[in-house]
């Protein structure tokens, strides 16, 4: 009895003996980001929302080159080194060797990486007749909003790791549309296999990349599990999983912060960044962002395709406290569309003013003395350009109502609501842009021009042929001070025609975990974990 | 003893028959067509089988005979929002809902019943009384507040547990069984130690959330039945036999207590399944009160017709079951059903 009494206090002794948390193992490096939503595939070239974005673009994927976050230049991926002809129509490429794919569950790789590769994730969007390029949408909304399409004419195989890319006409920003997020290289082997077994919409579902993380599992609206990619060709700054953990309520998020149950967060809130400013567990670091919150009017829709009647809008309002009561003192007045970081910004570009009794004037005008009812739909996720469209919603709805204009507010699920916009369902609209690169060029193109229309990006419905011939030549020269000039004029036209009301650059913030290490603010794009550690004195929690 | 069994038997297939013709029922008023809200898919989508060509007869009679054939089959058809298939879906989550029910329950009892028994005995004293006070300020707390309290307080503030989840998303422990502790028990996971602590840590929040309540009813419950066995003219004869009051204790309160606590626990049921559903989605907890929930705010119709059809299923279960096993052992109360 004596003895039995005894074993078992032993092999309490030995259940309870061995937990003591080991440092450092893989498993606790492991980093969990708490994301805001599903995101819709996992390939950025199929969807611009930061969500996807983030999601894949630099864990499952990589591109010919990257860009430099503390420089803007381009600087190389997985291409070693590249030149342009002196015509600036040639584009010559050397890949890095033995680039390996991802092997997952449901693709093993034979080969390295090649030049059949990057073609293959090139002709899915530029040939209308690849096999691929009508798989999941056919629908490629950042190379579509900028018509790079047209401009290519020619990729060609030099050897199996050398190729060129002929375009029609010189485009300065060319070789930064190649370090975009969007602009990852998929496997053209798994395409193959996939095409052979007839199951091709896999390929954005299941992915296969050279990321530094592949894809281990995922759960809509709950988690996605990533692990290390082992014979990532890059650094990778620690060898444990990554997990986004999809918590699509903001106060959920910062509290999981708080608890350390996240590493770090998506899209702090404002008023949320009060919270964690005095903690000493928690860090937050923050930047001017490349992008801009807007009110588009559906230019292509009565009475918005009176540009008496969007002046009147933009004269109804008043955007310094619209900024003050949805921002407080996190972003910077929008004159443009780009902040006054970027060297295209011009502090000269005309503004117009807050003056409901010109507003009621140009209203009559217009013809409607009488005033109208009108649809806003406000985004219903935050984004940093916005971070809470549905208080700018009801701020803009009081102001019009002064006017004699009655405003119904129109918010619905992200996807749904996005659909809606892409039918242009929408009187007007509050959503915003994040750039992709640092060219003004990405402001410009995707937001007003007539082929924006057709990708989803272009939510004013705006085409005019002079806007677009302007943002057209200043892609032509690569002198600084004519493209100035050049956007200096669209700016003068956006101020006179209104298809948008530019509101507000907001700043990005990242919160995280003090003991997350190498959490960089790229103004140039989505999250990069490949890059980020957790301090090994608090690696076990 | 048969006839009893037999006759619950009958009632819980009576009860679930009614059920399943409700939920059948419910997809014609949900808004939207009845097929889509029954399958979650259209028509043209289907495969064809009989089922749905007598959906689409509109053979509606017919199709509820199909209907209760495809729930046995385990095709309970697919989420409209997320396309998962349903059944797959509920065999997750159900195990979820049912582990926490079953440690809440069990920490209640543990604590709720012997307490329950020390009120009793000392009735009407202060140690009664301040028992008393104390668990009716529980059982009138609401629960969805004192889980974001418990949430503030020991996990934002104190920094002691986690918050939400039923174990960190860093451990990759497969599905077995859908319940956590046997699950990773089973796994060959290399870090099963620290998972096991992390999920003990993770379930300590949401356990005491619903058991808080639970605890406060039981020892009502009990110390009620405790009083009630001591005024019994058995107990005051058997004192004066000066039979010692431990075995007094041990072989009439304590018996015939429990005996009057077991039916009155089947009524504590739906009540209990509610909490836990509503501690799942403020704590995040991956079982089916969460993701019904969920349902309900995407207005994913097929997920609420299963969703509530397997929810009132396991409440009707547990519920006769309890009465069953309480008739079973208290042959006392046959005379009165």
């Amino acid at each position: 009895m004596r003895n039995l009494r005894f074993a078992f206090i032993l092999s309490v002794i030995a259940m309870f003996g061995c937990t003591e948390p080991k440092t450092a193992t893989s498993i606790q490096s492991g980093i969990i980001y708490c994301s805001e939503s599903s995101p819709s595939s996992f390939n950025p070239q199929l969807d611009t929302s930061s969500t996807t974005v983030d999601a894949s673009a630099h864990q499952l994927y990589d591109r010919l080159l990257e860009i430099d976050p503390a420089t803007g230049k381009p600087i190389p991926g997985l291409a070693s080194s590249w030149r342009v002809s002196r015509d600036g129509l040639t584009y010559s490429f050397q890949l890095r060797p033995n680039i390996t794919f991802h092997t997952t569950d449901y693709f093993v790789p034979t080969r390295t990486l090649n030049v059949d590769d990057v073609i293959f994730s090139f002709k899915r969007w530029t040939d209308p007749n690849h096999p691929y390029h009508s798989v999941n949408g056919g629908r490629y909304p950042y190379f579509d909003s900028l018509n790079l399409r047209e401009n290519i004419i020619q990729i060609a195989e030099v050897n199996h790791l050398r190729f060129t890319i002929r375009l029609k006409q010189p485009d300065a920003s060319f070789i930064t549309h190649l370090a975009t997020d969007f602009s990852v290289i998929l496997s053209a082997e798994y395409a193959d296999t996939l095409l052979q077994l007839g199951e091709p919409e896999r390929i954005d579902h299941f992915p296969v990349g050279t990321g530094p993380y592949k894809l281990a599992y995922y759960r809509k609206n709950q988690y996605i599990r990533y692990t290390p990619h082992p014979l990532y060709w890059n650094e990778r700054a620690h060898d444990g999983p990554l997990i986004f953990d999809i918590t699509p309520q903001s106060s959920l998020r910062l509290a999981k912060l708080m608890t350390g149950e996240c590493d770090s967060i998506a899209y702090p809130s404002q008023a949320e960044i009060t919270y964690v400013e005095g903690r000493d567990d928690i860090a937050l670091e923050q930047a001017t962002g490349l992008n801009v919150g807007f009110w588009a009017f559906n230019t292509s829709k009565a009475p918005f395709d009176n540009a008496l009647v969007r002046e009147a809008l933009a004269s109804a309002i008043d955007k310094t406290t619209i900024i003050d009561a949805v921002y407080f003192d996190s972003a910077t007045r929008s004159r443009s569309l780009i902040p006054p970081t970027s060297w295209a910004f011009s502090v000269d570009t005309p503004e117009t003013e807050y003056n409901p009794v010109r507003a009621r004037e140009l209203l009559a005008q217009a013809g409607y003395r009488n005033g109208f009812s009108m649809t806003l739909w406000a985004l219903p996720v935050v984004r940093s350009y916005n971070p809470d469209a549905l208080r700018m919603a009801e701020l803009i709805r009081g102001y019009l109502a002064e006017v004699g204009i009655a405003v119904e507010i129109v918010t619905s699920e992200w996807d749904s609501f996005r659909a809606g916009l892409d039918r242009g369902e929408h009187d007007s609209v509050l959503i915003g842009w994040s750039a992709d690169n640092g060219d003004p060029d990405n402001f410009y193109r995707p937001l007003l021009s007539c082929d924006g229309i057709q990708s989803g990006t272009n939510r004013a419905m705006f085409c005019n042929a002079q806007y677009d011939t302007i943002i057209q030549q200043a892609l032509l020269t690569t002198n600084i001070e004519q493209r100035k000039a050049l956007y200096f004029q669209a700016n003068l036209l956006i101020a006179e025609q209104i298809p948008l009301i530019p509101i507000a650059h907001a700043n990005r913030y990242k919160v995280f975990r003090n003991h997350l290490r190498g959490v960089v603010i790229n103004p140039y794009g989505g999250m990069r974990f490949g890059e980020m550690y957790k301090a090994a004195s608090e690696g076990a929690q | 003893m048969l006839g009893t069994l037999g006759r619950y038997f009958n009632l819980f297939f009576i009860t679930l028959f009614i059920l399943v013709g409700l939920s059948f029922v419910l997809a014609f008023f949900f808004p939207g067509d009845p097929v889509f809200n029954l399958t979650g898919m259209s028509l043209e989508e289907l495969p064809t089988s009989a089922y749905t060509k007598a959906l689409a007869d509109e053979r509606w009679f017919v199709a509820f005979w199909y209907y209760v054939q495809s729930l046995l089959d385990g095709s309970w058809g697919i989420s409209t929002i997320t396309g998962l298939d349903l059944f797959a879906e509920i065999s997750t989550l159900l195990p979820a809902t049912i582990e926490l029910t079953a440690y809440a329950t069990i920490v209640a009892l543990l604590v709720g019943i012997p307490l329950g028994f020390w009120c009793g005995l000392k009735h009407h004293r202060k140690t009664d009384y301040a028992f008393m006070s104390i668990s009716m300020l529980m059982s009138s707390f609401p629960i969805f507040w004192l889980s974001l309290l418990l949430i503030l307080v020991v996990s934002l503030q104190l920094g002691w547990l986690p918050m939400s989840g039923r174990l960190s998303l860093l451990y990759d422990i497969p599905h077995y069984s859908g319940f956590i502790l046997l699950d990773i028990y089973v796994s060959d996971h290399p870090y099963r130690q620290e998972a096991l602590m992390d999920a003990l840590r993770h379930m300590i929040l949401p356990t005491l959330s619903v058991a808080f309540l639970a605890t406060a009813v039981f020892l009502r419950t009990t110390r009620r039945a405790v009083v009630d066995v001591l005024e019994q003219d058995y107990i005051a004869a058997a004192q004066t036999r000066g039979i010692p009051f431990w075995k007094i204790f041990l072989r009439h309160i304590m018996r015939n207590a429990l005996l009057a606590v077991l039916p009155l626990l089947a009524v504590q049921v739906s009540t209990l399944v509610t909490n836990v559903m509503i501690v799942e989605t403020i704590t995040e907890w991956p079982g089916i009160g969460d993701w019904l929930i969920q349902a309900i705010y995407e207005r994913d119709y097929s997920a609420i017709r299963i969703g509530m059809l397997v929810v009132s299923t396991v409440v009707v279960f547990v519920t006769l079951l309890i009465e069953c096993l309480s008739k079973l052992f208290d042959p006392t109360q046959e005379q009165f059903s």
